[in-house]
């Protein structure tokens, strides 16, 4: 019971990352109907980008912090480059036109990346505490080993989610965005500029690229196959949706717990390595029930 | 003044219904072929034969086929690699077990046990459309490999996972020389580029189209969508699994499952977006782009005489892939056949300008 609880918290906490790379992609499919597919380049390079300011800039008095506003100016300044030379040529065009575009991005910031910070695997040291916990001790005899890392990084995400949605609701910015991402023509004629929205909507997206980077990387290290993280956050999207945020993160965590279940009991009957793909077949499996998502918008064809 | 039907008149509905109608096509044609079959054999060097030509020729049937599938039913797929590993390792297995089997026949029952499984993993596509399909075959391309990684009986229980072809023969002829394998190649592919042309023109094709454009219309005027988009999924199937078998057998010799991964499903769909979507030339001109460019940005540092680490040229190269995606997508959408087509109609009006 105790190992039970074990595989499922950390199917949670794996969850939890998987959420915060799938909330930039949700983000942005919301605002520009543009499915990114370079959001797992975007976290590599925010990550590359801090952990190599950190390096240039350790003998100031807080490395992390102005490391912190330079990559912050960086990922703005992209959003505003990939406005400007990706987005605004191709408006109107169909989406698979846009997200091939998407794909073209992240083979350019992952060489971009790796040919300006370079590419060995660097180690981030933010300061999150590492050591392991025992839970429940009081519930379960032995206690739950339970990572801190992965507990902290429950908590960046649910306060990432809550600042999200403060800003959404609260902010003039965020009802504009809302509003672009419900009808573009709409909002335009009620004179939202649509292309400074979208310079919002990438920044923003490369903030949450940025929130997730420093994250994976402290747990993993920063290094290349941080951009394929990308690929594991698919099937968080068609679980729960592509046009919503609550979606993106129930949708984490269903297929955080899902995966660890997994492979922890059916793996070893089939020979191991499941990881890889049944999260896409759960995935699958709900979209025949659903075919929108579990929280996304009902497709409406019109004829 | 020379790209001109005036005169040709046609006498029969034979005729006039024809792939090619115009003369000057027809010789246009004609001339490719003679140059593809007798001219290249002759004047090729060995490197340009087996590092430009074969992958090319292998990975235009495979282009052709997912543009049957995307371009021309509106079905994006991305699980072309998987289907292009369940072909090789079809043929592997056929091959193997059953030795008097020729490797060529070989091919083809592996491209229908590609069918097969293009029809099993084409099923979700009756209930889920656009990104989420892509998704879903992203999951086809995951588990077949991890399928042929895991499951021992694919790779004939090799302890290493990578597995070695035995040489391709057809009536005593051993298909061992590049020319021959480069003879081979271009064989099949024109006999399935007449079929996939053929294809698009008929009832199957039009079914296929209407469904693309709008296939709740296209189910009320009585066209069956399961039908058309299983067809669809089997006939492209069908072409990448013979691809696939030929790229193991021809091309690699000797591979592991790597070679099928999920890079290859997305540089093949670069290859049907950047060609043109719904278009046959299309999967030629996109397969020979994308097949030449990393060569050629492979050796332009060296052209321009600057020295730079490799692993600063492969960031590079990645980086000028990039961006050359994002120009055509931004320059040219409908892709390369689009500014054939173009080009086709500024040659009928020449030398006026309009």
């Amino acid at each position: 019971m105790g190992f039970f609880l074990e595989v499922v918290l950390g199917g949670l906490m794996a969850g939890v990352l998987y959420s915060l790379v799938a909330l930039g992609f949700v983000l942005i499919f919301k605002a520009s109907g543009v499915f990114n597919f370079a959001q797992g380049a975007m976290v590599l390079f925010a990550a590359l980008t801090l952990v190599r300011l950190m390096e240039f800039l350790s003998q100031t008095f807080s490395p992390f912090l102005i490391a912190l506003v330079l990559t912050i100016a960086v990922m703005v300044a992209l959003a505003w480059v990939i406005e400007r030379l990706v987005l605004r040529p191709l408006v109107n065009q169909p989406g698979i036109s846009l997200f091939m575009a998407t794909l073209g991005i992240s083979y350019v910031l992952d060489g971009f990346g790796q040919a300006v910070w370079g590419s060995d695997v660097y180690a981030l040291d933010v300061g999150i505490p590492k050591r392991p916990l025992m839970l429940f001790e009081s519930l379960v005899p032995g206690g739950v080993l339970v990572s801190s890392e992965d507990l902290v990084a429950a908590l960046i995400a649910g306060l990432l989610v809550a600042v999200l949605g403060l800003f959404f609701q609260k902010t003039r910015i965020g009802r504009a965005l809302r509003a672009v991402a419900d009808d573009h023509q709409a909002a335009q004629s009620v004179g939202i500029p649509l292309n400074y929205i979208w310079v919002i909507v990438w920044a923003v997206a490369g903030l949450v690229a940025l929130v997730a980077g420093i994250v994976w990387g402290s747990k993993l290290g920063v290094q290349f196959s941080l951009g394929l993280v990308a690929l594991k956050a698919l099937p968080v999207l068609i679980l729960g949706g592509f046009e919503s945020i609550v979606g993106a993160v129930v949708g984490g965590l269903i297929i955080g717990v899902g995966e660890k279940l997994s492979e922890v009991y059916l793996g070893p009957h089939v020979g191991g390595g499941i990881e890889n793909w049944f999260a896409y077949v759960l995935a699958l499996l709900f979209l025949l029930i659903r075919p929108e998502g579990l929280f996304g918008e009902r497709h409406i064809d019109r004829v | 003044m020379f790209y001109r039907e005036a005169g040709q008149f046609k006498t029969s509905y034979g005729a006039d219904q024809a792939v090619f109608p115009i003369l000057q096509d027809q010789i246009f044609i004609g001339l490719w072929l003679a140059l593809g079959f007798v001219l290249v054999p002759l004047v090729s060097t060995e490197y340009l034969l087996k590092a430009i030509l074969i992958p090319f020729l292998i990975l235009a049937l495979a282009a052709l086929g997912l543009n049957l599938l995307v371009g021309y039913c509106g079905q994006l797929s991305l699980g072309t690699g998987g289907f292009m590993a369940v072909g090789a390792y079809a043929a592997y297995n056929l091959c193997v077990r059953i030795p008097w089997l020729n490797p060529v026949v070989a091919f083809l029952l592996a491209g229908g046990v590609a069918t097969l499984v293009g029809i099993a993993f084409g099923i979700p596509s009756l209930r889920i459309k656009g990104y989420y399909l892509a998704v879903a075959t992203l999951a086809a391309q995951f588990f077949l490999d991890w399928v042929f990684s895991r499951v021992a009986w694919f790779t004939n229980n090799t302890p290493s996972g990578s597995i070695t072809a035995p040489p391709v023969t057809l009536f005593e002829l051993t298909f061992d020389t590049p020319v021959k394998k480069y003879l081979l190649c271009l064989s099949i592919l024109v006999l399935f580029a007449a079929v996939a042309k053929n294809l698009v023109r008929g009832r199957i094709g039009r079914a296929w189209m209407a469904t693309r454009d709008m296939d709740v219309a296209a189910e009320i005027i009585g066209i069956r969508p399961m039908y058309a988009k299983l067809s669809a999924f089997a006939v492209s199937s069908f072409f990448i699994g013979v691809a696939g078998g030929l790229w193991a057998f021809v091309h690699l010799g000797s591979w592991e499952p790597l070679a099928f991964d999920v890079n290859r499903s997305f540089s093949i769909l670069f290859m049907v977006i950047i060609g043109g979507l719904g278009s046959i030339l299309g999967s030629f001109l996109g397969a020979a782009f994308i097949t030449v460019l990393p060569l050629l940005l492979n050796q332009l540092p060296q052209w321009l005489g600057v020295s730079i680490s490799t692993a600063m040229i492969s960031h590079l190269e990645a980086m000028i892939f990039g961006c050359l995606i994002v120009f055509f997508l931004i320059v040219e959408p409908l892709g390369l056949a689009r500014l054939w087509r173009i080009g086709k109609e500024k040659l009928r009006l020449w030398p006026f300008p309009y």
